[in-house]
């Protein structure tokens, strides 16, 4: 090795833990997640940001976690599959996603469920036509996508009626 | 849970759901092993040639980089080219990645740059310059066809289609006939998980190999042989495949050049290829039909003949059973087919998704359209008067045949009666409405697998077969199947797949898997309890008032009855009596009734009826699929809601091949061009409607062993060609080419 690679100092809160350090500019907040911090949860699919297997949430928005440099976001709060869980159980949304059989491989479905909990705060899902439209940047292959469609649309039927209850 | 409601024909949620929805399923390049080396491929330019000279100076001066490996200083591999052929059986010569300077296809590995990290690896590879000697290629399909063949040596699970008949007499004689060429572009699986492999040097000297595949044993035998290493130098995993379709039939060369770096380096490898590296390799070959079909003039079939071409590499011939979909599913006295394949320098052409059946069938599906038209028939009526209950070409009987109650079935759940028989007929606006259907074919396989059972001392069952989940629902199929045949309840089930140390299975695909490992499951569950309760009731340690009584296992417990009084013990109990930690029982399951389905003399199908809308804007041309309905007779049914994701699955790239996937070649380079999902389309979710799928009952004991007859296929079969029909009955127009973009 001739000579060091240029670093940046990259600063983050990645489901809810900080993190710091040097990093060549050029690493990706996917491949930061993957290679360096082990979170494999979040997918490679393309590395394009035409996917949406590496879906994760910068400050609450859903984001191409491949399309962004992991540098150039600092002190950015960043929620992957890893940080959903409530308490040890699982989200609602993961819950509806195996009752409603909403995948196969598997390998999507991270970036799917980012997805999905990020479209519901968007406010985004009044119909199943809204939905398959807000959530078209998230492929699967496998082919799961009514039960992506159902699993959304149970969880807000949830919601509506957990508000529902609060407002009696 | 519930424990009746575990067994075999429930709708049971997938086992490894949890795994998959937290992210903590591991897939093959997931593994971090210390002092991982990130390996990056460097890809021909040229299609055809000799590589004169590799540049890497600048690629090894970026900092982290390792090895530039390359023909010139790769480890020593197997010298003979038959060492590297695989267990697909494709005649030919095997691709040996970095075997010489030649170059074979546009997209071939030249070099792989290993890096301590895959920053630096990727900037490396982007650096290396390579000069060609190059040598005239043909990429183009349409020249390719001129030298059309037929292999000397055919691949081993080839059907040679038939004759009876006099076809062409029959259809000069016939008042009603169509004629014309149909076509399908080019496909790519595109798994959403890239092939990817990790390599981990153990202490032992061995090689653990975590890689995408549908075969870990065929890897395993692949990389032993090509390698020239013992077979229990080498472990391959891949407990998680993040789709397939396919492309894991053949071992890549990912996993190749990952061992071929670890060998050299000495050190743990990664090798992931990128999105536009997975259009270097495997894509469903693209193929022309040329297709004849006559008629009475009551639509009483009298004439098939079919020409089907499919294009290979120039190094392997890869082949299909693309023409015999529609003599053997039509009762048509005449009929003829003729199969070539035409070499192109690319890559193999490989099998994808129904390979063979999901072109063949869905081309001829809407020539059998046109015909039905022609005849002034009702598309289901048409095929309800012609279809066969038996194989037509082989003229024998069929195992089961519920095609005639999955077109009703179908039709009556699509509400198909009342569709005006004239195109252009339904209209909501600027759309025109369309209604058209299909029927579904593909064959029903067996191969023999054995399966592991063992009952450990916390009274939990572990079985272990070396089949690969892919997505398909294998574990919990299994496991449902493991919790009947034992009694025991599924969450005290641990199903272990993906690993070649395990007893003897085939690669995954075609739909066999679930008829093959869970017979194997079932036969190995069923030995273990007994054998289990046999040695329960010899043991001397058992209590006599145990040992005396007729004990049941069900539910994970032991109840046995004596003087009228019931006892109740667990399996760790009974386990202690035997003085055993654990026991196991392994059988190996073979196809039919007491293995013995070769004597039977009968073909085995699966059938479908599909039912499709389609609205088409008339000024802008675009297609939306609006319903879709398949009525599928696949035996008897594992678990409804894995099988019908299966279909469903199916039916989606059924729509990509209808309307979106194209892999398009620029004859000048031999190069797929739109190689990135920005323009290679395949179905997103506004792109896919609600799919109805329904399950006709089915009973068949002769197929399998438990009746099963596979669905991972069958939802591609018909599918495409149901909505091209549809696209017709909407505009009036014919399209013979897939995928159909009147927009475009």
């Amino acid at each position: 090795m001739n000579h060091a690679s240029p670093t940046a100092p990259c600063r983050l809160r990645i489901n809810g833990q900080h993190y710091a350090a040097d990093l060549p500019p050029s690493v990706t907040l996917l491949d930061l997640l993957r290679e360096r911090l082990d979170l494999t949860g979040t997918k490679k699919g393309c590395d394009h940001g035409q996917c949406g297997a590496c879906t994760v949430l910068i400050d609450g928005k859903r984001v191409k976690s491949c399309l962004v440099l992991a540098v150039s976001i600092p002190d950015a709060a960043v929620i992957t599959i890893e940080g959903i869980n409530q308490d040890g159980q699982l989200h609602p949304m993961q819950q509806a996603f195996i009752d409603a059989d909403a995948f196969q491989c598997g390998y999507c479905t991270p970036g799917q469920i980012m997805s999905a909990i990020a479209l519901l705060e968007e406010d985004h899902a009044h119909s199943r036509e809204e939905i398959r439209e807000f959530m078209s940047g998230n492929l699967c292959r496998c082919g799961a996508y009514n039960g992506i469609v159902e699993a959304i649309e149970h969880v807000i039927a949830q919601q509506d009626q957990d508000s529902k209850g609060e407002a009696a | 849970m519930n424990v009746v409601s575990a067994n075999i024909g429930q709708p049971v949620p997938r086992i490894d759901g949890f795994a998959k929805v937290t992210g903590q399923a591991t897939y093959a390049a997931e593994p971090h092993p210390p002092g991982l080396l990130y390996g990056v491929i460097v890809n021909s330019l040229i299609a055809r040639g000799r590589i004169e000279a590799i540049h890497d100076e600048a690629a090894r001066a970026v900092p982290g980089v390792i090895e530039v490996m390359t023909h010139h200083n790769r480890p020593h591999t197997a010298l003979f080219e038959k060492s590297y052929v695989d267990g697909l059986g494709v005649p030919g010569s095997p691709y040996r990645p970095l075997h010489d300077g030649e170059i074979h296809f546009n997209g071939q590995p030249v070099a792989v740059v290993f890096a301590e990290t895959f920053e630096a690896a990727r900037e490396a590879a982007m650096l290396i310059q390579v000069d060609y000697e190059r040598w005239p290629h043909n990429a183009d399909f349409d020249a390719a066809l001129y030298q059309k063949y037929m292999p000397s040596k055919t691949r081993s699970n080839y059907v040679p289609p038939k004759t009876r008949g006099n076809a062409s007499e029959a259809y000069a004689l016939s008042p009603i006939k169509i004629e014309g060429r149909f076509h399908l572009a080019p496909e790519h699986h595109n798994p959403m998980e890239m092939h990817a492999t990790t390599v981990i040097p153990e202490e032992d000297c061995t090689l653990t190999v975590w890689d995408k595949t549908q075969g870990p044993q065929a890897v395993q035998t692949y990389l032993a042989s090509a390698l020239s290493l013992s077979g229990n130098e080498v472990r391959v995993r891949n407990p998680y495949v993040g789709g397939a379709f396919g492309s894991g039939l053949r071992a890549q060369h990912n996993v190749f050049l990952a061992a071929l770096g670890a060998k050299m380096l000495k050190r743990p490898i990664r090798v992931t290829l990128t999105r536009p590296q997975m259009f270097t390799h495997v894509f469903r070959p693209e193929a022309v039909m040329d297709i004849a079909l006559a008629a009475d003039r009551d639509g009483t079939l009298q004439s098939i003949i079919v020409e089907g071409v499919t294009d290979t590499s120039r190094f392997e011939h890869n082949m299909e059973n693309l023409v015999i979909w529609g003599p053997i599913g039509y009762k048509c006295p005449n009929a003829t087919a003729d199969y070539k394949i035409a070499p192109r320098d690319t890559y193999t052409s490989s099998d994808m998704r129904a390979p063979g059946a999901a072109t063949g069938v869905n081309l001829f599906e809407m020539a059998i359209d046109e015909l039905a038209w022609a005849c002034g028939m009702d598309p289901l009526a048409f095929r309800l008067h012609n279809y066969s209950e038996i194989d037509a070409m082989h003229n024998m009987p069929l195992t089961s045949n519920a095609l005639r109650e999955a077109l009703l079935q179908g039709a009556e759940r699509f509400g198909w009666n009342g569709r005006p028989p004239a195109p252009r007929s339904l209209r909501d606006g600027r759309e025109f409405i369309g209604h058209g259907m299909a029927i579904g074919i593909w064959d029903a396989m067996f191969s023999p697998t054995a399966a592991r059972a063992r009952l450990t001392s916390d009274g939990r069952l572990h079985i272990a077969t070396p089949a690969s989940d892919i997505g398909t629902g294998t574990y919990t199929i299994l496991a449902q199947t493991a919790s009947e045949a034992f009694g025991i309840p599924i969450d005290r089930i641990d199903i272990e797949l993906g690993d070649s140390t395990l007893p003897e299975c085939p690669t995954e695909g075609g739909s066999w898997t679930a008829a093959s490992a869970g017979a194997a499951v079932w036969l190995a569950c069923q030995s273990l309890r007994e054998k289990f309760l046999k040695a329960l009731a010899k043991s001397e340690n058992t209590p006599e008032r145990i040992r005396q009584s007729e004990v049941t296992l069900t539910e994970g417990e032991l109840r046995g009855v004596r003087d009228g009084r019931r006892e109740v013990f667990s399996l760790q109990e009974a386990l202690s009596f035997i003085g055993e930690a654990s026991i196991e029982a392994e059988e190996t399951a073979k196809p039919g009734l007491r293995g013995k389905i070769s004597e039977m003399r009968k073909a085995r199908f699966t059938h479908s009826a599909v039912f499709c809308e389609v609205r088409v804007d008339e000024e802008l041309g675009i297609v939306r699929v609006t319903r879709l309905v398949n009525a599928v007779a696949a035996g008897r049914i594992m678990n409804p809601k894995t099988a019908a994701s299966q279909v469903r699955g199916a039916m989606v790239m059924a729509t990509g091949m209808a309307l979106h996937e194209e892999s398009l070649m620029d004859e000048r380079y031999g190069r797929f061009m739109n190689h990135n999902f920005s323009e290679y389309h395949i179905p997103s979710h506004a792109d896919i409607p609600e799919m109805d799928v329904l399950f006709v009952d089915e009973k068949d004991e002769e197929v399998s062993p438990l009746g099963i007859k596979g669905v991972g296929e069958i939802g591609m079969c018909g599918t495409a060609a149901a909505i091209a029909n549809a696209i017709f009955h909407a505009t009036g127009k014919r399209y013979r080419t897939l995928p159909i973009m009147p927009g475009a």
